[in-house]
């Protein structure tokens, strides 16, 4: 019974050709980067620095992301919950007054306990809605949304007694809409600093590179989470985990308590999520209390599926090259649309129109393949792998 | 004969027989009703007038009542909630845009408009069922980023237009159609002063109104006839449907054209009694309160009907517009009527979508 | 292991919504015995195991009642973990293996061997690293054990089906705990030698004192490893025997067999007879899942009633659904001679055949919708019926009052439970919706009706009725009906002649009143008259 046939070695090109068709979507966009760049005639190193910065910015809360998809949440539109855990830790510590790496560790410390409370909650209501976790997971975001707005702006100063002139409002209620984060600004960014300043500054002749500032300790912990997630599916609950995302039934049998599976999850991916914004804000520097986490879920998200991942495979190189392409194309589109059509908004409203029409495309695709894998299926009369489909005996 | 237990036994029936009726009437339009309630006896105590907030609240069923009729068609033929409304939106812009820049103004102008916006909804419509009939049981997700890109990608398109009226573009620059455009030199308010007369203070939007009931009228005939029950059989068991000989394809692309058809309408009825045209990004999230209203109606994924639209639009909209002048003064000047449209209107969908049977 | 060790079932009853599948089973397995349990479809084979197993499905329905003794001591089974802590180990009908999973992945799900690592020190062991080699070692050794030498670093997907199968095994026999073993239809999937493969593994499993509850359709299979054989008909335990007792014959009658007072069915004018064909159908295939229909020929009279038996998953259902238009067909089906196409149901419809689905609420009913809507759609939409003129010509609006007029009359005449035409029809039993489904078809005054296990999941008086309805609907209106059923002895009640479906064709036509023995033998694929039509 043994099988096994050698299959013959490809040719070079033939292999170049299935690994770019294995990546079109990225090459796709590397292509446009491309072509923006060359188009905006920008300067390089300008753009090197963009990125270095958007790549330390972004790239944990893109990480977040990856969890879910392992156990088959699909992708996790509410880290946007994640990220307002993030924020409360941020509002606590600004009005503590507490500062520099300190300030930022307390924040990272006490975004915990929001941040399982919030994923327990949403894996809560997720686990409820199976097989629509995306949408419920989107629509959960906003409504988190407002009550995150009924907190800060209503509560606080009311029935939450705090006064902090330079937190709130002038009358006295609610929370300011931008948060100064001068304490902690460019702590976590700097923190190795007394190593090395992370500034690149070559000037070799006509070769001209920087100035480049590399967030050195972001980017460690970029790496750390990385190595820890790569970590987590080499262990028994990554494995869970995996079966779970492959067939939740099956998982369930082999004895695998599923939900709480899916909620270990959704926590997981929610306290990265919280940490991934302070990661964030500590770089911007400032907060805007109502609007940095809405947009946090959308652009993670288009910026993991630049990078080659659908809603069921998603890989960390997925998201560390998502993060450079897609953010890449955020520098480029406004230059290169000012370019090319004379309007700058054209270039703006093209990287709001490319977020949104990757994730639909990339939605839609997948979409499209599992109803034709399911429509192949049926035609071949192949049994369907779910109880309904057999027969009460 | 008289046993003590008799009366127990009614008893123990009528609070069975309440527990019942209150199930079948939905918890959430049950909180949502007493909400409106207590808003009503706080604007009551605080001695606002009610007059304006009653007329103020007609107007908003009036207006947005066609858009939450639009959910309807998506529903019925199993195309779950149509988040991509912004599509129809987009449409009944383009035919507003026409119409403004044709300058015709009154009823002309308004029905200009419609019209200009129907065959443009019936080819997006069109093209936006091919697509929903490819990624079946991802719908709405998809529906939510189609909409969401189509919306961002006309965000260019009003910028390039090709218009030049100078009323409709940007002041500075000579290129590019303003953020909102005034209908006021056109047909701001035609429906809502249409026979509109005042009772007991209170104004009523005649035309408006009325329009609005057209519609449900036509929509209830629709769903009487024999195409209009094929579609509901679509919806509510396709295998059904198909061992009746019914194309189940083309029903539900059917539906959701319809649905984008009425999304256009509806932001045309909604434009003109709100004054303006709202452009860009302003349609993204135009598909949340439509959803929402529906939903507090009573309706499910599953089941919808012309009396969740209606009962669902006079709940939702009553309350926001009392929500804000109430609670504005309760609170000293923050404002929750937003943060309360927010919360309902998601929490709404959050409890359709975790209740709905998986069939 | 000793081999006092005995698994017992006792008093074991399960009723899914009312109907009981289950009736005080008895059933004991021994260490080193293989045990086969032999039933038609519906015999309750499935759900027994299912009970044995812990199945979500059955604590989802309301559990069971009866207990599970190991060892002289009872045991609460609750969920499949329990069951395999206990050394019960489960072979499924249907693959449970992850086809992304490799081999060595799917037989250690869950039971992963890993090492400490200084996280996992802290946080526990579910952050344990995954020790590959040990792994991969333990699969090999298990494979090895079946004599099967395949890289188990392969993914699932991609291999044959008969490997899966053995997989599953080789998952059972990792457990290093493991003492029973139920194996539910192991063989439906395999070629004949894997099969035979299969048994061998089996012997071999049963020498090293594994308790083996082996479930199968097929006699010969049975005669050849089991120790003992128990026979369940209807939830109950019919006969027990050991293997000297029996043989194919004695299996095969009495696995079908029970005593049937065949009512004397009112004569016709005429009897139907081959000159006259209803329909005539040609090489029909049917890719209906679970159901495949591999090529059959059939000629219906006109007049008769016509049943279709065999076991579940042998295609006899796919017969109907293919015809009728409602899962992908080919072949050459003739209705009163003019083609019917089977792309569509329209056409089926069109040429004057109705269908009451086998799937009551999936396909033959509008769960939400009223009993009058319910009953008149299909009629609507296929022949125009219940329709007025609207405002314009092109408008044709329902006319309830048509509507609730029928409505209303097949609730008399079908003696429908319910509070009135309006009342939706997810509140009505399983036997009054099943009575909704044939006004449905009535509806339509066909003169060919197509029936798909009318009775299941109703109680006996609906049961009784429904079949009267079948007769009386044939007699007096002189429409043919095509009755297909996993219970033969109702189709032995009202048929005039029983097709018997093997493997996706018919193997044999049997008059209704030929013996047990006969049916029994056709069900296993035996044909004794060699007369195919």
């Amino acid at each position: 019974m043994q099988e096994k046939t050698a299959p013959p070695t490809p040719r070079l090109e033939d292999r170049i050709l299935a690994v770019l068709s294995r990546n079109a979507v990225p090459v796709f966009f590397a292509v446009l980067c491309l072509g923006g760049i060359i188009a905006a005639r920008l300067d390089i190193n300008f753009l090197v620095n963009e990125v270095l910065a958007r790549l330390g910015r972004n790239s944990i809360l893109v990480l977040s992301l990856l969890i879910p998809v392992m156990a088959g949440l699909g992708l996790n539109f509410g880290i946007v919950i994640g990220a307002m855990a993030g924020q409360i830790a941020l509002i606590i510590i600004t009005h503590y007054r507490l500062t520099g790496l300190t300030g930022i560790c307390t924040a990272a410390l006490l975004a915990i306990p929001f941040a399982l409370l919030f994923g327990w909650l949403t894996a809560l209501v997720l686990n409820k809605a199976k097989g629509r976790e995306m949408v419920t997971g989107m629509i959960l975001g906003f409504f988190a949304n407002g009550l995150y707005q009924l907190v800060f702006l209503v509560l606080t100063g009311t029935v939450i007694p705090i006064k902090d002139e330079m937190l709130l409002l002038s009358s006295g209620i609610g929370v300011r809409n931008t948060v100064d984060l001068i304490n902690v600004a460019g702590s976590l960014d700097r923190a190795l600093d007394f190593l090395w300043n992370g500034l690149i500054l070559v000037n070799w002749g006509p070769l001209r590179l920087g100035p480049w500032r590399v967030p050195v300790f972001t980017l460690v912990l970029t790496g750390l989470v990385c190595a820890a997630t790569s970590f987590l599916i080499r262990t028994r609950l990554g494995q869970q985990m995996r079966a779970v995302g492959q067939d939740s039934r099956i998982a369930e049998v082999a004895g695998i308590n599923v939900d709480r599976i899916r909620t270990t999850a959704i926590i997981i991916s929610t306290i990265l999520a919280s940490w991934g914004q302070l990661v964030f804000l500590q770089n911007i520097g400032t907060m805007n209390t109502y609007n940095s986490h809405e947009q946090v879920g959308m652009f993670a998200i288009a910026a993991l599926l630049v990078g080659g991942a659908t809603t069921r495979r998603a890989t960390i190189w997925n998201a560390l090259i998502g993060v450079l392409l897609f953010h890449t194309l955020f520098v480029v589109s406004p230059l290169a649309g000012q370019k090319i059509f004379g309007i700058p908004q054209v270039g703006e409203y093209f990287r709001v129109f490319l977020a949104y029409g990757v994730i639909a495309v990339a939605l839609a695709l997948h979409a499209w393949q599992s109803s034709l894998r399911r429509k192949t299926a049926k035609q071949h009369g192949e049994k369907e792998n779910s109880l309904e489909s057999r027969p009460q005996d | 004969m008289s046993s003590p237990y008799r009366g127990l036994g009614v008893y123990a029936e009528l609070t069975d027989r309440i527990e019942k009726s209150l199930s079948r009437f939905g918890i959430p339009r049950l909180i949502i009703s007493g909400f409106l309630l207590l808003l009503f006896i706080l604007a009551l105590i605080m001695k606002m007038d009610l007059k304006i907030l009653i007329s103020d609240s007609l107007v908003r069923i009036g207006m947005n009542g066609i858009l939450v009729l639009a959910m309807l068609p998506s529903l019925r033929c199993g195309a779950g909630l149509n988040f991509g409304l912004p599509v129809g939106v987009i449409c009944g812009l383009l035919g507003g845009v026409l119409s403004l820049n044709w300058n015709i103004t009154g009823f002309a102008g308004f029905f200009t408009a419609i019209a200009f916006s129907i065959p443009p909804a019936i080819i997006a419509g069109y093209l936006y069922a091919l697509l929903l009939e490819r990624v079946k049981g991802q719908e709405m997700m998809v529906g939510t980023y189609i909409g969401f890109s189509v919306v961002a990608g006309m965000c260019i398109f009003w910028l390039m237009a090709p218009i030049d009226n100078p009323a409709l573009i940007f002041a500075i620059g000579g290129k590019g159609l303003r953020y909102t455009l005034t209908l006021n030199d056109t047909y701001a308010k035609i429906l809502n002063n249409f026979l509109s007369f005042s009772l007991l203070g209170i104004t009523i939007p005649t035309g408006l109104l009325l329009f609005f009931l057209l519609f449900c009228v036509l929509m209830y005939y629709f769903f009487r006839s024999k195409i209009g029950l094929a579609m509901t059989a679509v919806g509510a068991n396709p295998m059904y449907a198909v061992s009746s000989g019914i194309n189940v394809r083309k029903m539900r692309m059917s539906g959701i054209i319809l649905s984008t058809v009425l999304a256009a309408i509806g932001i045309i009825v909604y434009s003109q009694s709100y004054g303006f045209l709202q452009l860009y990004t302003a349609p993204l999230y135009a598909a949340f309160p439509a959803m929402a209203a529906i939903l507090i109606g009573g309706a499910s994924l599953a089941r919808a009907s012309i009396s969740h639209v209606l009962i669902g639009t006079i709940l939702f909209q009553t309350l926001l517009t009392i929500a804000l002048p109430v609670t504005q003064t309760i609170l000293q000047g923050s404002d929750i009527s937003e943060i309360a449209r927010i919360i309902i209107s998601n929490g709404m969908i959050i409890y359709a979508l975790t209740r709905a049977e998986r069939r | 292991m000793s081999a006092s060790t005995f698994l017992t079932l006792k008093n074991i009853s399960k009723s899914y919504s009312g109907t009981h599948v289950l009736k005080k089973v008895n059933l004991s397995v021994k260490a080193g015995e293989i045990h086969s349990l032999l039933g038609e479809n519906g015999a309750g084979k499935s759900t027994l195991m299912n009970i044995l197993f812990g199945m979500p499905v059955i604590h989802e329905t309301g559990g069971y009642k009866g207990g599970i003794i190991l060892d002289g001591e009872t045991v609460a089974i609750t969920s499949p973990r329990d069951a395999m802590n206990l050394g019960i180990g489960m072979v499924h009908q249907e693959f449970m293996l992850l086809p992304g999973f490799t081999i060595t992945e799917n037989i250690k799900l869950n039971r992963e061997i890993t090492t400490e690592n200084p996280i996992s020190k802290i946080v526990g062991r579910s952050l344990e690293t995954l020790d590959e080699e040990a792994m991969a070692n333990d699969a090999r050794a298990a494979l090895q054990k079946l004599n099967l030498t395949v890289d188990e670093s392969l993914p699932i997907a991609g291999l044959p089906v008969g490997y899966m199968q053995f997989v599953e095994i080789a998952r059972e026999i990792d457990k290093k705990n493991v003492r029973f073993l139920v194996f539910d239809e192991p063989t439906a999937v395999l070629t004949e030698g894997e099969a035979k493969r299969l048994l061998d593994v089996m012997k071999r499993l049963s020498a090293e004192g594994i308790g083996i509850l082996f479930i199968t359709h097929r006699l010969d299979e049975v005669l050849e490893v089991s120790d003992t054989i128990t026979i369940l008909r209807d939830g109950e335990v019919v006969h027990r025997l050991a293997q000297n007792e029996a043989n194919v014959e004695l299996l095969a009658e009495l696995m079908v067999g029970r005593k049937i007072e065949r009512p004397t069915l009112p004569r016709r004018k005429t009897e139907p007879t081959d000159e006259d064909p209803i329909l005539t159908i040609r090489d029909l295939q049917v890719k209906m899942p679970g159901e495949l229909v591999k090529g059959i020929n059939l000629n219906v009279r006109r007049g008769e009633i016509l049943g279709i038996g065999g076991l579940a998953g042998h295609g006899k259902l796919g017969i109907a659904n293919g015809v009728m238009g409602l899962y992908p067909a080919t072949g050459k089906v003739r209705k009163d001679d003019k083609p019917v196409n089977l792309d569509s149901s329209k056409s089926a419809l069109e040429s004057g055949m109705a269908f009451v689905s086998e799937d009551r609420r999936g396909v033959g009913l509008l769960l939400t919708e009223s009993i009058e809507m319910n009953i008149a759609l299909t009629a609507m939409q296929i022949q125009n019926k219940f329709l007025r003129p609207g405002f314009f010509s092109a408008l044709r609006l329902e006319d309830r009052k048509a509507m609730r007029e029928r409505a209303l009359r097949f609730i008399e005449e079908l003696d429908i439970r319910c509070t009135g035409p309006t009342q939706p029809v997810q509140r009505l039993s399983g036997g009054n919706q099943q009575k909704v489904c044939l006004a449905r078809a009535f509806t339509l005054d066909p003169d060919l009706l197509w029936v798909s296990e009318p009775t299941r999941g109703i109680d006996i008086g609906a049961k009784q009725l429904v079949l009267d309805l079948l007769v009386k609907f044939n007699r007096e209106r002189g429409v043919t009906v095509i009755m297909t059923s996993s219970e033969l002895a109702e189709l032995r009640k009202i048929c005039d002649r029983i097709a018997i479906v093997y493997e996706g064709r018919i193997v044999g036509i049997l008059p209704s009143d030929a013996s047990d023995l006969e049916f029994g033998l056709l069900m296993a694929g035996k044909n004794t008259r060699k007369e195919v039509g």
